[in-house]
């Protein structure tokens, strides 16, 4: 059994502007289902806001939703801030509809993973938990 | 005659005919099925619908007995079920629509003329989220998002450069925007007069559907009542000065799109239907003013028969609530009008061409079910948004469906099927079902402020996430006939880095050639009408407009009285 302590925390985060959240919502619900600690930020965050609440609630993962084609320009954003408050050994996933090509160059920049759109839920709560396992304790 | 005899023969067959049915289908059950069934099972133990509804093996008059013939009707007849109009399409096929936008005016004005020159018959614009969301292209939200999904206007000079060389007297146009419609329609009314428009003259719609959207698309900016006041305000100005023009474009489909089953979307849309319908009667316009420009929305699945059944319930439960519930007199005010839209949560990235065959039956859906507008996706949208050429592929399915399938040659071709007749009712005693659970709940806001409609969508996306994944539910190329090495060849619509510039660039240019005292006298004039409910917004908002100040202007001015609107958000 699993104490409370080893619990994988995770923030879920949609940021701009964008209003598709029917993925996200299931993301966050198999996460919390597979037993993390899951805290939804809600739409339209800044990718300020989502840095900061990360490093507040000393969460492992942040998980940011993007249908809205602006992916190139808020993840370097969201790197450059975690970097900035020293925060960058909290892993970074990226999820929804994006090119291949992109996805190649998100994770270059330092994104640990990109969950397309139609990855089953079983399969993005494998690839948290390896990650998480991967990195190690903190 | 007696009592029994005359209930009967209100209904489709008479009750000899149908105690002699119901023992021939028990000893059909008994005898050539069972005998079937012990040589050969069934694939699946229990079959359903979209919405999950368990199916029979086959209908029979029996399951439409209970269906008054009166429900059923005729086209163009109260209840309307078999359509708002008597000829349909042997009259004019529906209005083929292709929505478009990305980039600045000027580079959306190309793809409406290449549609428009490929035959589409109107416009449907889609605005980039700041538009939507009433930010100016400026404004920091907006980075990375101007004109990127749809195309950017800020000021009434967009919209000119939108519609250069389009005759909108001649065309009807879709605007799909939400809770800055109200700004879109005064520059659109404003354009219209500049070029010197009968405004009686222009058709089309503003979608200001804005409860769907705290439901489900989640473009919001201001407090819930100050919103329904805009849409009030936009149905109540189109009542009076525009005869042909839909002021508001109540909708399914971003519900479907976020997860909702086909009598979820159904039964929630009516639920706000209702609220709208409301607040103008409230504000003092009788129902039967401003009923007959209600213009309806939703998305067409692939379940065929329950998507016909859909369409033909909302007609029937329209009617009736116009008609029972706010006494509309006119036919017009209870007959129901609807665009549809193929539904873009079934596009698939892997084997994407199969796209184009899932659209076409997504689309013979809606024509068989009485659509008078339809939007057919393009192949690439799991990608991007579309391309030209992906769009003519879509364009030409409708054409196909229209004037190669003959389908168009009778009226509710499905009319009188045991199965849809019957699903059609099923569908119609649920929607009310669920209409009544609302108004128990405190009706339609309430329920939206305790969060209860996000609730039920959220659920049945989880259940069809799950299922997907479980391979329960089929979706080739994702969970079944799936190609391990597949690569993907696709040229996708490509986004011009410098269109945030070059609108930027432009907005900038509106601002410093105007009269900037006239725009801040009018702004001065909005923030009073703005708190006065008892007013219309409207008027003042054209002379806004047209002094060229922004939405963003307009927006930032009214956020300042009315706050904004923050989801407490349900997973």
């Amino acid at each position: 059994m699993t104490s409370e302590d080893d619990k994988i925390r995770v923030l879920i985060a949609k940021v701009g502007l964008d209003g598709h959240d029917r993925g996200v919502k299931i993301v966050a619900r198999c996460l919390r289902d597979a037993g993390m600690d899951v805290i939804y930020t809600g739409l339209h965050r800044t990718p300020d806001e989502v840095v900061s609440a990360a490093v507040q609630e000393d969460v492992d993962v942040i998980g940011i939703s993007l249908l809205s084609g602006a992916h190139m320009t808020i993840f370097p954003r969201v790197i450059e801030l975690m970097r900035d408050a020293d925060a960058e050994d909290i892993l970074l996933l990226g999820g929804g509809v994006m090119p291949d090509e992109d996805v190649v160059e998100l994770k270059a920049m330092g994104v640990a993973e990109i969950l397309l759109q139609d990855t089953p839920p079983a399969e993005i709560v494998a690839t948290v938990k390896r990650l998480v396992e991967e990195r190690g304790p903190r | 005659m007696t009592d029994d005899n005359r209930t009967n023969s209100q209904n489709a067959f008479d009750g000899m005919a149908l105690e002699q049915l119901e023992q021939t289908h028990a000893e059909w059950e008994q005898g050539e099925v069972a005998s079937f069934l012990a040589r050969q099972p069934e694939a699946k133990t229990e079959y359903r619908t979209g919405s999950g509804w368990p199916v029979q093996r086959t209908y029979t008059a029996l399951d439409v007995a209970d269906t008054p013939l009166e429900d059923i009707g005729l086209p163009g007849q109260y209840p309307f079920t078999r359509g708002p109009y008597p000829t349909m399409y042997r009259g004019r096929n529906w209005t083929m629509r292709q929505i478009a936008g990305f980039g600045t005016g000027a580079d959306t004005n190309q793809r409406f003329k290449y549609l428009l020159s490929q035959g589409q018959t109107g416009l449907s614009t889609d605005f980039d989220m700041p538009t939507l969301m009433g930010y100016d292209s400026d404004h920091r939200m907006s980075h990375g998002e101007v004109g990127r999904e749809g195309v950017a206007v800020d000021t009434i000079d967009d919209m000119e450069a939108l519609f250069d060389g389009i005759d909108l007297t001649s065309i009807s146009v879709s605007m799909t925007i939400n809770p800055s419609a109200f700004i879109l329609y005064a520059m659109y009314i404003a354009l219209a007069k500049r070029r010197g428009y009968d405004l009686n003259a222009l058709s089309g719609t503003i979608q200001a559907d804005i409860l769907k959207e705290y439901i489900a698309q989640k473009e919001w900016i201001f407090p819930i009542r100050p919103s329904v006041r805009l849409v009030r305000d936009c149905i109540a100005y189109g009542a009076q000065h525009m005869r042909r023009y839909n002021p508001v474009n109540i909708s399914g489909y971003h519900m479907s799109e976020a997860g909702a089953s086909p009598i979820q979307e159904a039964a929630f849309t009516m639920a706000n239907t209702i609220t709208y319908v409301e607040e103008v009667v409230k504000s003092g316009v009788p129902v039967d003013d401003f009923a007959s420009r209600l213009s309806f929305f939703f998305v067409s699945q692939a379940d065929l028969f329950e998507e016909v059944a859909k369409f033909r319930a909302l007609r029937r439960v329209y009617a009736k609530i116009m008609k029972e519930r706010f006494g509309a007199k006119k036919p017009e005010s209870m007959r129901l009008r609807f665009h549809a839209q193929t539904a873009a949560a079934t596009l698939t990235k892997p084997q994407y061409q199969v796209n184009i065959v899932r659209t076409a039956y997504q689309a013979l859906a809606a024509v068989l079910g009485g659509c008078q507008s339809l939007h057919t996706n393009g192949m690439d949208e799991a990608f991007a948004i579309p391309t030209e050429e992906a769009m003519k592929l879509s364009l030409r399915t409708q054409q196909v469906i229209a004037e190669e399938t003959n389908v168009t040659s009778v009226v509710d071709p499905l009319g009188g099927s045991y199965y849809v007749e019957k699903l059609t009712t099923q569908m119609e005693r649920e929607i009310f079902a669920i209409l009544d659970k609302v108004e128990a709940m405190g009706g339609t806001v309430k329920a939206i402020e305790d969060g209860w409609f996000q609730r039920e969508i959220a659920d049945t996306a989880y259940e069809h996430a799950i299922s997907k994944a479980d391979g329960e539910k089929t979706v080739i190329g994702v969970n079944k006939y799936v190609e391990e090495d597949e690569d993907v060849d696709i040229e996708t619509h490509p986004y011009d880095p410098e269109t945030e510039k070059r609108q930027i660039a432009r907005l900038h240019a509106t601002r410093s050639d105007r009269d900037n005292e006239k725009v801040a006298a009018l702004m001065e004039e909005l923030k009073a009408v703005a708190q006065d409910p008892s007013r219309n917004i409207i008027p003042t908002t054209i002379e806004l407009v047209d002094a060229r100040a922004s939405m963003g202007e307009i927006i930032e001015t009214l956020k300042g009285l009315w706050g904004t609107y923050r989801e407490v958000p349900v997973f």
